[in-house]
């Protein structure tokens, strides 16, 4: 894997293995590069190690084998409180995400963690509230917001650590057709690097460019989202499906192919 | 269910009451209970004055007393405990359509009866005016410690999300045809309440970790820093300033 | 049963308070050792605890409100402390059932705000220490296995109840606002209660039991139940190192041990005595109660005479008293203990053991199986996550 020329790219993982306490192993040697300002998609079926691929990216899991580096940073102890600014981690149930009492204290929570205080803080709270369309609701309680809503404040509790890279998990998953959309349209107009972890593949081919296949520990396939989501063979193997009627090579094709790194 | 008795008492409304800074009207509370308590049974008149001066704050706070009087009840079980007490305690008997009530019980049974209520009246007056967030900063403000105050938060924050899980599972659960009749079934009520238990835990550990994710060392950041001036103090001590003398005087006569 | 403002007179009041606020200083620290999390972690248990308490506490307040139906239109519900001790420990069961009783006194009205330490004391404190020691004692005694398990938690929950009546009745003994006959009320309450138990009793087993069939590693009372930790490193089966918890918690566990043990035998003690006042005696002298009430406590004591006015049964406040004592004399025992073991091994007897792994790695086992996405909840029903 190459990373594309200019700057350090946002996530540069290698040769990532690693086993749970219990021996449960979930990653085999994973190899991943994110160049800054792509928008990637991480597909696989469930159980593949997608979260536990993810849980490595700000260094909560750690001690197997390989190295991660995010924007030229080693994942490693004495840099973590850096490491967890630049890497933000939206989680699947925005429930968990959002444990403040109410929504303005939890988009502060992670700059108060970094030291911010007083005007710089609240500039930068309702920065981020207003980048995801919520900042009239600052004072709510997050229980009483719609789902949508909730997973639209998480993700700007993370934006507003300014991070170098956003990781979504499942983003999509139980959203309605417009949430989703008004999702998928934040997404697009952030300037950032954005990995994606999801099975929703229409929601892979319309936000990602690119997309890898997380298979059973390791990435098995890495290419333009319409290639990969055209290869019927290839998905099939790794559990993986379309909605039904649903034709990727109808949507705009992937605009390069990236050869696999099976 | 509604998350219990949850969300039912805070009343939003504009009012001088809504405006105090939290811990100015909990330490407001706490003394005026601390008065009433400690008012001698015998000054009847005194817990007449008391209960004037709840209304006249729950008029300020622009309160419907109906709701407030009926939340009153909460205390039920032990009136029933301070009913039985004209008919148990020894001492001097006196004769009331029939029945033998002893008069040191009757004193024992107003004595609890009318703190009692006059205490419930004033936390309700207190929860009905008091955002719950703000009342747990203003518990932290008066120096109750910060680990309890993150547990208590914590428990505002997910009590409504657990007691909702618990709904939905009581929804599937009737949905396929069971209702609960009697202790036979109980084996399934308590396998909700333990599968509940292990969500609500796995659920703590994907909040820590989400916590930590955004850099958590153990310390919730205090977001707003509360202050009152000295007129918010002066406001919020009318109440008991106001019972205090009603006590001393008591004592006196 | 939440205790309201007056009923208890101000100095008993606050002196309950005083004793809830030093027994959950306690808790706080003992929790964090609780709720640490697996070998290997970074995430220490100070920083586990707040969510993790937080949560359970959340549960138990919403247990609270699951109806168990009796009879005839009647229900019962949870109280919870037995259970929140089993299940967690007795420092992060005392934490939570505390923290529900602040939220409910402070944020409900329920209970009165003078009436917070009694309440934490009796439905806190007393309960989940008596539960626990009681549950710890007979895991240890009965086989092991789970069946063993669930008897425990039902004896456990099955005493705390009254156990926790007892004490309000020993509060009221000493600060009731109205001499009541308190062999009378004792009767009365622990008599209720024990019916009330008895419910407590079999919600408590069964929930243990549904835990225990699916995360047994999540009950803290049974971990002595889990198997080892293997580790597979290139494809062999190593055994992962095992951690060292128990000694860190016996002194702990000793001490609650024999404060219940104490207290349930006085209390039952005087019960059984209810016929014969000497009998009563007997058992205040067998444990230098009688000395005690009279030399050692001062004479403006409610106990110093057997205390109070208009009390009709002596025997009764003289078996309080003993509960008393006993309470008394195991804290300073020990105490005496705690001192001697730290002497003679020259930390802390309960000073954290060093953990397995480098803690600098940032290493982390949540327990949720995190890549299974929804984990093995065994709901009755599909997974209703929001």
């Amino acid at each position: 894997m190459n990373a594309p020329g200019g700057p350090a790219p946002s996530l540069d993982v290698r040769g990532l293995a690693y086993a749970y306490p219990d021996g449960h192993q979930a990653l085999f040697g994973v190899d991943l590069t994110v160049a800054r300002g792509e928008r990637v998609a991480l597909l696989g079926p469930n159980g593949a190690g997608k979260t536990t691929l993810v849980l490595h990216l700000n260094g909560i899991l750690a001690g197997g084998a390989g190295a991660v580096s995010v924007a030229g940073r080693p994942v490693v102890r004495e840099h973590l409180p850096e490491i967890r600014r630049l890497v933000g981690i939206v989680f699947q149930d925005p429930d968990d995400q959002l444990f403040m009492p109410t929504v303005q204290e939890d988009v502060a929570f992670g700059p108060a963690a970094m030291g911010l205080r007083g005007d710089e803080l609240s500039a930068r709270v309702a920065a981020a509230l207003r980048q995801v369309g919520m900042a009239e609701y600052a004072d709510r309680p997050p229980h009483h917001l719609s789902f949508g809503q909730r997973r639209r404040v998480a993700v700007a509790t993370v934006l507003a650590m300014r991070p170098e890279i956003l990781v979504l998990d499942e983003p999509s998953s139980n959203l309605d057709p417009a949430a989703r959309r008004e999702l998928a349209q934040i997404l697009r107009s952030l300037d950032i690097t954005v990995l994606m972890v999801t099975h929703d593949l229409p929601y892979a081919l319309e936000l990602c460019p690119r997309s890898v296949i997380l298979s059973e520990g390791v990435i098995v396939a890495d290419g333009a989202t319409g290639d990969l989501l055209a290869d019927e063979e290839l998905l099939r193997r790794h559990r993986l499906e379309l909605p039904f009627g649903f034709a990727p090579r109808a949507t705009p094709p992937g605009l390069l192919d990236r050869p696999d790194t099976t | 269910m509604g998350a219990g008795h949850a969300h039912r008492l805070y009343t939003h409304r504009s009012s001088p009451a809504h405006a105090l800074p939290p811990h100015c009207k909990l330490a407001a509370v706490l003394c005026f209970v601390l008065v009433v308590v400690s008012t001698p049974r015998e000054a009847v008149w005194a817990f007449g004055a008391y209960a004037l001066l709840l209304a006249a704050v729950t008029a300020v706070a622009r309160l419907p007393a109906v709701p407030l009087l009926r939340r009153l009840l909460i205390e039920a079980p032990f009136v029933a405990f301070a009913l039985l007490m004209p008919f148990v305690v020894p001492g001097e008997r006196i004769t009331v359509l029939g029945a033998g009530l002893s008069v040191p019980g009757l004193w024992g049974a107003w004595n609890i009866l009318a703190k009692a209520t006059l205490g419930t009246a004033a936390s309700v007056l207190l929860a009905a005016t008091t955002e719950p967030r703000d009342l747990l900063l203003g518990l932290q403000r008066l120096g109750l410690p910060q680990p309890l105050t993150q547990i208590a938060s914590f428990m505002v924050r997910y009590g409504d999300v657990v007691a909702d899980e618990l709904r939905r599972m009581s929804i599937a659960r009737r949905s396929r045809g069971f209702a609960a009749r009697g202790p036979r079934q109980w084996g399934v009520l308590a396998k909700t309440a333990g599968a509940v238990f292990i969500r609500s835990y796995e659920r703590g550990e994907r909040v820590h970790l989400a916590m930590v994710s955004r850099g958590y060392t153990g310390e919730l950041p205090v977001i707003r820093e509360l202050r009152a001036t000295r007129a918010q103090w002066a406001r919020a001590a009318a109440l008991p300033a106001a019972a205090l003398p009603v006590c001393l005087l008591g004592r006196l006569l | 049963m939440h205790v309201p403002d007056g009923f208890i007179d101000a100095p008993v009041s606050a002196a309950a308070g005083a004793v809830a606020a030093g027994a959950v200083a306690l808790c706080l620290r003992g929790a964090r050792r609780e709720l640490a999390g697996a070998p290997g972690t970074t995430l220490t248990g100070a920083e586990r605890t707040a969510p993790l308490a937080g949560l359970v506490a959340a549960f138990v307040f919403a247990a609270q409100m699951l109806n168990f139906p009796v009879a005839a239109g009647t229900s019962g519900h949870l109280l919870g402390g037995a259970l929140a001790a089993i299940l967690v420990g007795p420092a992060t069961g005392v934490l939570c059932v505390t923290v529900v009783l602040l939220t409910q006194g402070v944020l409900f009205a329920d209970g009165g705000l003078t009436a917070l330490g009694v309440n934490i004391l009796i439905m806190g404190v007393v309960t989940v220490a008596v539960a626990y020691a009681l549950f710890a004692a007979l895991v240890a005694v009965l086989p092991r296995g789970r069946r063993s398990v669930g008897a425990a938690a039902f004896a456990a929950a099955l005493v705390s109840v009254p156990a926790s009546a007892a004490a309000f009745t020993l509060l009221y003994a000493i600060g009731g606002t109205t001499d009541v006959p308190i062999g009378t009320v004792l009767t009365a309450m622990v008599g209720v209660h024990v019916l009330i138990g008895v419910g407590e009793a079999v919600i408590t087993m069964l929930t243990v039991g549904a835990v225990l069939a699916v995360r047994p590693d999540l009950v803290h009372g049974a971990r002595s139940l889990a198997r080892p930790l293997k580790l597979r490193v290139g494809g062999r089966l190593i055994d992962a190192e095992p951690v060292p918890r128990a000694p860190a918690r016996s002194p702990h566990r000793v001490w609650l041990a024999g404060l219940a043990t104490a207290l349930v035998l006085a209390g039952a003690v005087s019960f059984y005595a209810s016929a014969s006042p000497d009998g009563l005696e007997k058992v205040a002298a067998d444990h230098g109660m009688d000395e005690k009430a009279g030399e050692h406590a001062a004479a403006d004591s409610p106990l110093a005479d057997y205390g109070v006015e208009g009390v009709s049964a002596t025997w009764i406040s003289g078996g309080l008293a003993g509960v008393i004592g006993v309470g008394a004399t195991a804290a300073v025992g020990s105490g005496l203990f705690y001192a001697a073991v730290r002497r003679r091994t020259g930390t802390p007897a309960t000073g954290r053991i060093g953990r397995t792994g480098d803690p600098g790695t940032g290493k982390a086992h949540p327990a949720g199986e995190v890549s299974g996405g929804s984990g093995d909840s065994p709901a009755g029903g599909p997974a209703e996550r929001s």
